[in-house]
């Protein structure tokens, strides 16, 4: 049980700059998922973490002790690689005990250590296979098992998931879930996919080209992303975003589909005419037949997805929106009424930050 | 009537059909035929050669069938060599193959066990001038003994290593060839393995020892069998560095059984010791045939 700081961590490849300066404080028994595209750094910063990568600037500290420049088996930490990385010619119960052989534990321990983990991981039956005489799941959980025999403070999970079929990653996803809440272990989970993110982590880091955009909860960064980018990224189908200006003093947004609708959540600061960019959720996106501020939305591509459908269209300024609709509605070339209600909307500058509501200003 | 029709071009077809792959299977056998005959006809003659006796093959004749004389032949082969009707030689061939088998294991021995440490180097640390000493011994796959020759004797006289088992085999132990091989499948292994083995806590040589050499198993038996043969097979070096009877290596000592003219060669035991000459490497491939193919095919992962 431990905590994990990261301070100010920087890591160059050459002229490369590929971290620069994650600062990040994780809690005792938290599960963090380090999210972002490929090539974010997210990799890296997991590798640095686990110490087979030296940074090229910062510290790690892992319960307050300065493991930086520390070899990876002195870190009191355990890995779950994504190819799983179980040595092929040992059996699984070797596999497991490797890392504390090594240690030179006594037989007796690392026999009552394996046994446990197995029972736990319901591969007590396995033991004495090779892997690969394992599917891909029970090679999931005998690395994960591996981890686990090390009673380590640390676990870091390097896309594990990555390599199942959907609904096995289900399952394991699930599974992984609660085996951390019962070990209670702290864990540095690193995926690229948002679904995995949003339901594994107690708190998401979204990485964007070598920086923490955000570090909150999954529903803070899905429901408050700080910029555009983690507001693209988190959410599917993705966010549409909208050119916007201000208009009216800040009251309202002049919407470049050609409707101007007040902020719902107070008045924004800038200039007249200053670009915004309005973000809406697809699923926040309303049908509204025979509704005066209804936008024409011409109908280009329909998903139906049983419960509700995917609507891929064009507004009247020529942008492109989707919209996730409760019905079974729209077809090609159909123009459908829609409402982009004010209440859902994420105000975003022309940089891409998110642009709060200037509270001191009367509505 | 068009249906009947149809069926009539349909067997027609099929019967035009089974005789073009008739056709090809007897050609296909025709030529390995042709190919074992030529492999096998020398070693045929060889075999059939040494059960006559010293004459028959004296006057010029080549029997096609085996004659009595096998017993004797191969009897005195084994304990006396080639010294029937000759002062000067007279190396029994079973301290030739003793000879021979002992170089043979330890240059294949030696050269894995070097190729494997160097090609592990190579390809798992890094260190300044890797690639220099990757290239380094990469070019002397273009230098043969044969090339070299001249210093090495002159480095092996040096040393005082003439006649003796040692120089025998410290020359060809070192092996271009089995480091860039062993490379190769190095690089093949997971980085993940490295890296989980490092999160274990498995130093370089423990990784090596629990890892790295039980992935390169069949690899290496692969690479026995046809480093058994190179070393079996020496012929010049051996001629060179070794003068004492004591250290005759078969292949080398078969051809000093050849004389040079004045008197009557022992063809049948001659043809005896060949035959005697490739029982070990032949034992060895059949013996290690299947972890020859696996390791030349396919990988444990």
């Amino acid at each position: 049980m431990a905590t994990l700081t990261l301070s100010a961590v920087k890591k160059q490849f050459g002229a490369t700059q590929v971290l620069h300066g994650i600062d990040l404080e994780v809690a005792d028994g938290e599960m963090i998922v380090v999210v972002g595209a490929s090539g974010c750094g997210k990799s890296t910063l997991l590798r640095i973490v686990a110490g087979l990568e030296s940074p090229t600037s910062g510290t790690v500290r892992i319960d307050g002790r300065d493991v930086t420049k520390l070899e990876p088996a002195d870190r009191d930490i355990a890995m779950v690689f994504q190819n799983y990385a179980l040595y092929p010619h040992m059996s699984v119960f070797e596999n497991m005990a490797y890392g504390l052989k090594i240690r030179r534990m006594p037989t007796a321990e690392i026999r009552r250590r394996v046994g446990e983990a197995a029972d736990m991981l319901e591969i007590g039956a396995l033991l004495d296979r090779k892997p690969r005489q394992l599917s891909g799941g029970q090679r999931q959980r005998v690395a994960m098992g591996r981890a686990v025999v090390r009673e380590p403070k640390l676990f870091l999970f390097d896309e594990p998931l990555s390599n199942l079929d959907a609904k096995l990653r289900v399952q394991m996803r699930a599974e992984i879930r609660r085996l951390q809440k019962r070990l209670g272990v702290t864990s540095l989970f690193v995926t690229h996919d948002q679904v995995e993110a949003m339901t594994l982590g107690d708190r998401l880091v979204v990485m964007h080209q070598g920086r923490a955009a955000q570090v909150a909860s999954p529903m803070q960064v899905w429901g408050m992303p700080a910029d555009t980018y983690v507001a693209g990224f988190i959410g599917s189908p993705a966010m549409n975003f909208l050119q916007a200006s201000i208009s009216d003093g800040g009251r309202t947004a002049r919407l470049k589909a050609g409707v101007t609708l007040p902020f719902a959540d107070g008045p924004r600061p800038g200039a007249e005419g200053t670009a915004l960019t309005i973000g809406i959720r697809p699923e926040h996106v309303e049908h509204l037949p025979a509704s005066p501020a209804a936008l024409p939305l011409a109908v280009e591509l329909v998903e139906p997805l049983g419960s509700e459908t995917v609507i891929h269209g064009r507004l009247p300024g020529g942008e492109e929106l989707v919209a996730r609709l409760p019905i079974a509605a729209g077809d090609i070339g159909e123009v459908l009424p829609v409402g982009l209600p004010p209440a859902a909307w994420h105000v975003f500058s022309a940089e891409g930050a998110r642009l709060p509501a200037r509270s001191a200003v009367p509505a | 009537m068009l249906m009947r029709d149809h069926t009539a071009e349909d067997i027609a077809l099929a019967r035009a059909a089974a005789r073009r792959q008739a056709r090809s299977r007897w050609i296909a056998h025709v030529v390995i035929g042709l190919g074992v005959l030529v492999f096998a006809f020398p070693i045929w003659i060889t075999l059939v050669g040494s059960t006559h006796e010293v004459n028959t093959i004296g006057r010029g004749e080549v029997p096609l069938w085996f004659g009595g004389q096998a017993v004797a032949n191969y009897v005195s082969a084994w304990f006396t060599g080639g010294a029937q009707t000759r002062m000067t030689l007279g190396v029994p061939v079973w301290i030739m193959l003793w000879n021979s088998l002992n170089m043979a294991v330890l240059i294949a021995l030696g050269k894995i066990a070097i190729s494997l440490l160097s090609a592990y180097a190579v390809v798992f640390f890094s260190f300044p001038g890797r690639m220099v000493c990757f290239w380094l011994i990469f070019i002397t796959l273009m230098l043969p003994v044969e090339v070299r020759i001249i210093p090495t004797f002159e480095v092996m006289v040096n040393l005082g290593l003439i006649n003796s088992m040692a120089g025998l085999v410290v020359p060809l132990v070192a092996s271009a060839t089995a480091t860039l091989l062993f490379r190769q499948f190095f690089l093949t292994i997971p980085d993940e393995f490295v890296e989980a083995a490092k999160m274990d806590g498995a130093g370089p040589l423990r990784f090596f020892k629990d890892v790295v050499l039980p992935l390169s198993i069949t690899n290496i038996a692969a690479l026995f069998v046809i480093l058994f043969i190179y070393g079996w097979n020496q012929y010049l070096w051996p001629l060179l560095i070794v003068s004492d009877k004591d250290l005759e290596t078969v292949v080398v000592g078969m051809t000093k059984m050849i004389g040079s003219g004045d008197q009557q060669n022992e063809w049948n035991i001659i043809m005896a010791t060949a035959v005697l000459a490739m029982l070990p490497p032949v034992a060895v491939v059949v013996f290690m045939q299947r972890w020859f193919v696996k390791g030349l095919t396919e990988t444990e992962k």
